[in-house]
């Protein structure tokens, strides 16, 4: 547990991704089976056990702890599994049980019913260090939030065995943890593991962004255009009577969307893989899918529960662009024409439930599509796939088969008001910026009698050049007119041309509007403030609902 | 300044705050006065507890050095050393100063007068630090004890743990500069010291500021293994190496001559990760010079005053659970402002 409770700890304050895999890489080359199993079963959520509820544990921390300092302590502290640990006074008896492995209580924890939790994780914490506790606390009541996706952890894991992030992926879901048979593989000590099983995820294809420059030298008639829909990225995985439903880093994702999955199972197996988009469908279209934007989508991402309210304001369905295996059969080396193909008919034959097919988008120039392109702030789009009509299906982001060609982002100005450091290199620059632009002020008078002020429309830091940064921070540190903890006040002086994918509306900010994917796309030096755009420009982008 | 009439009794009738500073009035001085007076007895070299200006100062050799070195001239009119036990009297109060294990030459004052016994404890820390002399205990009817860890979510981790994290991160990024922010004065000197005891024999690279104190205490027979100035060094010299430089350089243009620095610090507020996130530091290193929450329990047991009065710090808390242990507690700034009885 010690060794798990360090790399949490340093994972915790390690912001580049590079370090994190470092530490990571470093964790599993030196701790043994199974702990090493269990620690990255925990970095990816992929562990199951009855769990500890807040509750509980401040519980546990005042029968230990004088109760009036507890509560000074939460107050400075902030966090209840950190107060916890760290104000926990060590072990009432005199003989205190070795530090648990980290093997040991994923094992106990899996176990063990609701009621005998408090003893066991008195004991264990009474054992451990602050860390530690910490880290147990974080593990138990599910809040291991360390900023580690699981493509990252089997990136790290790739690069220890010296093979593909694709194969790990591959492997890694036809496995559970402690994933034993994994490593042995990967230190070479043991065969590849077998993914025979039809369940599994499979990698996915990705597509790379495509370079206009580059589009004279394509030719059009070996590529086949689709519309790229502004949804998530899913796999659709049925054999034996079940179904899994995968986001595009492989995460199960069924139990968010039962009012999928439960028509789809219920229309009989579903002996298939599917590659497509999950979509939030508007209402009143009748029979007909039709997509509703991306913001109605986000609505149903990370809920931890989902309400019938949910389900039936914004139902989602799947339109689907390719086909992965069909029965037992595994179709990843045709042509995507064939595979296409065969989609068609499969959809045609089975008429599935929530599912559609992406329709096929024809052309015979690249003008032609362009002009499509141009046209394309349709609902649910945002921009066009274009792949090669004689490629198979590959893991990874080849380079030539597949490309994206997003729709162009819009541009606003803005006015830099705040300014914060980076991380890591970035650390004594001041790199990350909040941006605002002009909105009348309701009662039409203003500080300084223009009737407007700004507010804050989203923040950006990156789109910048290296020399651009320097250029920046110059600016924040000799125009700071005001400092709020470690955020600066800059004088609303520098137009910044930022650059988005989209506009959305938002509860959250002031200016009741969101950008998506925000960059700063070129510095203003040139340009007086009072020229930035107004708010009410944005609002005018915000998708057609 | 009043003149002073009590003929005895308990030392809240001849020790009490001022807007100067501690005032002892049989003694006619203040210790570690907050603005010059005429004669000061002075705990240790922080700049939070030896200003300038005074005219007569007495303090361990250390201590004098130090005030030597950060204020020269300024470091007051007379400068009288006394060794550690050794016993002088001011006025009517003999006073001694005891090892309180903060920072080179730093000193608890213990003041007898007429058979009351006060000690003054300035800043201190209860573990081994290899770069001062350790605490030592004196019972005492009343205990002005600092509380600047005084919640009980401040324990200290074993220090060789943490220098022991400072190691593994340089294995694990081998290529970047591991640069810690340490106070100039204490923490610099024992963090170095820590990483020679843990084996680590490569140079260690100072930032200027740092340079000056290194000085007093190698002058002092600490012992930092070789020292070499990181403003001196090209960036690539710094890579994989470990820079010392004051908190605020980590944040400074300062640090843009280094190699993907891994920003670390040295300091007990460390222990909560919401401080340490909040000063964007990278590798939090729990280590201080102050005493933890423990330790200033178990200090207060081991002087067994009957009263403690509580200073520089987080008071309540520490107030709270001396008062459980059943002795009479309260904060410093109170003192001689209460109720008899009260
Ligand atoms: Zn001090
Ligand atoms: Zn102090």
């Amino acid at each position: 547990m010690k060794r798990f409770a360090g790399l949490l700890d340093q994972l915790v304050f390690t912001p580049s991704r590079n370090g994190k895999l470092r530490l990571i890489q470093d964790y599993a080359r030196r701790a043994p089976d199974p702990d090493r199993g269990y620690a990255v079963a925990a970095l990816t959520g992929a562990l199951a056990f009855a769990r500890a509820k807040p509750a509980l544990v401040r519980g546990l921390a005042e029968q230990r702890v004088d109760p009036v300092l507890f509560r000074w302590s939460y107050d400075f502290v902030g966090d209840l599994a950190e107060t916890v640990a760290l104000s926990w006074p060590g072990p009432a008896a005199a003989v205190v049980a070795p530090p648990p492995r980290l093997g040991d209580v994923v094992a106990r924890l899996e176990r063990a019913g609701r009621s005998e939790i408090p003893a066991l994780l008195a004991a264990w914490l009474d054992a451990l260090d602050a860390t530690g506790r910490w880290a147990l606390l974080k593990l138990i009541t599910g809040s291991l939030r360390v900023g580690v996706s699981a493509g990252l952890v089997r990136a790290a894991l790739a690069e220890i065995g010296k093979v593909e992030a694709a194969q790990v992926q591959e492997v890694w879901h036809a496995l559970a943890p402690p994933y034993e048979a994994l490593f042995a593989w990967l230190e070479g000590r043991g065969e590849r593991p077998s993914v025979a099983t039809g369940l599994g995820f499979r990698p996915m294809m990705l597509a790379q962004a495509l370079d206009e420059a580059e589009l004279a030298a394509l030719d059009p008639s070996a590529y086949r255009a689709e519309w790229k829909w502004d949804g998530i990225r899913i796999q659709l995985a049925g054999a034996g009577g079940r179904l899994c439903l995968y986001s595009r880093t492989g995460d199960e994702i069924a139990r968010s969307f039962p009012d999928l999955v439960e028509p789809l199972a219920a229309a009989g197996p579903l002996e298939a893989v599917l590659d497509g988009e999950l979509l939030v469908a508007r209402a009143g279209t009748g029979d007909r899918l039709e997509p509703a934007p991306f913001s109605e989508l986000q609505q149903r991402l990370n809920r931890k529960t989902v309400t019938a309210a949910m389900m039936r304001d914004r139902p989602v369905f799947i339109r689907a662009y390719d086909l992965l295996f069909e029965g037992a059969q595994d179709l990843r080396d045709l042509p995507f024409d064939e595979r296409r193909r065969r989609l068609e008919h499969w959809i045609r034959r089975r008429m599935p439930p929530r599912i559609d097919l992406s329709p096929a988008v024809a052309f015979a120039h690249w003008d032609e599509l362009a002009a499509l392109r141009a046209e394309a702030r349709a609902c649910g789009v945002e921009g066009l796939m274009l792949k090669r009509g004689d490629s198979p299906y590959v893991a990874g982001r080849p380079k030539g088969p597949w490309f994206k060609w997003k729709r162009g982002p819009l541009v606003v100005d803005a006015v830099l008001m705040y300014a914060q450091r980076g991380h890591g290199k970035r650390s004594s620059y001041y790199s990350d910026y909040t941006f605002g632009c002009w909105r009348p002020i309701a009662d039409g008078t203003g500080a300084d009698g223009t009737g407007r002020e700004l507010v804050p429309v989203g923040k950006a830091y990156f789109g910048f050049t290296d020399l651009e940064l320097v250029q920046l921070d110059k600016f924040v540190r000799e125009h700071t007119i005001d400092r709020f903890g470690p955020v600066r006040v800059v004088e609303p002086s520098l137009v910044l041309e930022i650059a988005c994918d989209g506009v959305q509306r938002s509860t959250r900010h002031k200016s009741g509007v969101a950008m998506r994917f925000p960059r700063i796309h070129r510095l203003r030096w040139d340009k007086p403030a009072e020229e930035a755009d107004e708010v009410a420009t944005l609002e005018k982008a915000i998708e057609a609902n | 300044m009043s003149d002073f009439h009590a003929s005895d009794g308990p030392p809240r009738h001849w020790l009490q705050p001022r807007p100067e500073g501690l005032w002892c009035a049989p003694g006619r001085f203040f210790i570690d006065p907050a603005r010059p007076v005429d004669r000061a007895v002075i705990t240790h070299g922080h700049s939070d507890h030896a200003r300038p200006g005074n005219r007569a100062v007495l303090a361990t050799e250390g201590t004098l050095a130090i005030m030597r070195a950060r204020l020269g001239d300024g470091a007051g009119g007379s400068l009288e050393p006394v060794a550690y036990g050794e016993r002088r009297r001011i006025g009517e109060v003999d006073v001694t100063l005891l090892p309180a294990g903060h920072v080179l030459g730093s000193a608890q004052v213990r003041l007898d007068w007429r058979g009351a016994v006060a000690v003054v404890s300035g800043d201190y820390k209860r573990r081994l630090d290899a770069t001062c002399a350790p605490f030592e205990p004196a019972r005492c009817d009343v205990f002005v004890t600092e509380a600047t860890f005084g919640l009980p979510v401040f324990r200290h981790p074993p220090d060789t743990e943490e220098v022991g994290r400072l190691l593994h991160s340089l294995r694990v990024f081998p290529e970047r500069s591991h640069v810690v922010g340490v106070y100039a004065l204490g923490k610099c000197q024992r963090v170095a010291a820590l990483l020679r005891q843990a084996g680590y024999d490569r140079p260690i690279y100072v930032h200027g500021a740092l340079a000056a104190m290194c000085d007093v205490y190698r002058a002092h027979g600490v012992d930092l293994g070789e020292l070499r100035l990181a403003t001196a060094a090209r960036p690539s010299e710094l890579k994989g190496e470990i820079v010392l430089a004051p908190p605020s350089a980590l944040a400074d243009r300062w640090a843009r001559r280094l190699s993907d620095p891994v920003a670390a610090m040295a300091s007990g507020w460390m222990r909560v990760r919401q401080r340490a996130r909040q000063r964007q530091v990278e590798l939090p290193l729990v280590i201080s010079d102050h005493a933890d929450w423990d330790e200033l329990l178990a200090t207060i047991r081991d002087v067994d005053a009957p009263e403690v009065w509580v200073t520089h710090g987080r008071e309540e808390a520490l107030i709270h659970a001396i008062s459980a242990q059943g002795r009479r507690a309260r904060a410093l700034s109170l003192v001689g402002f209460e109720e008899e009885g009260q």
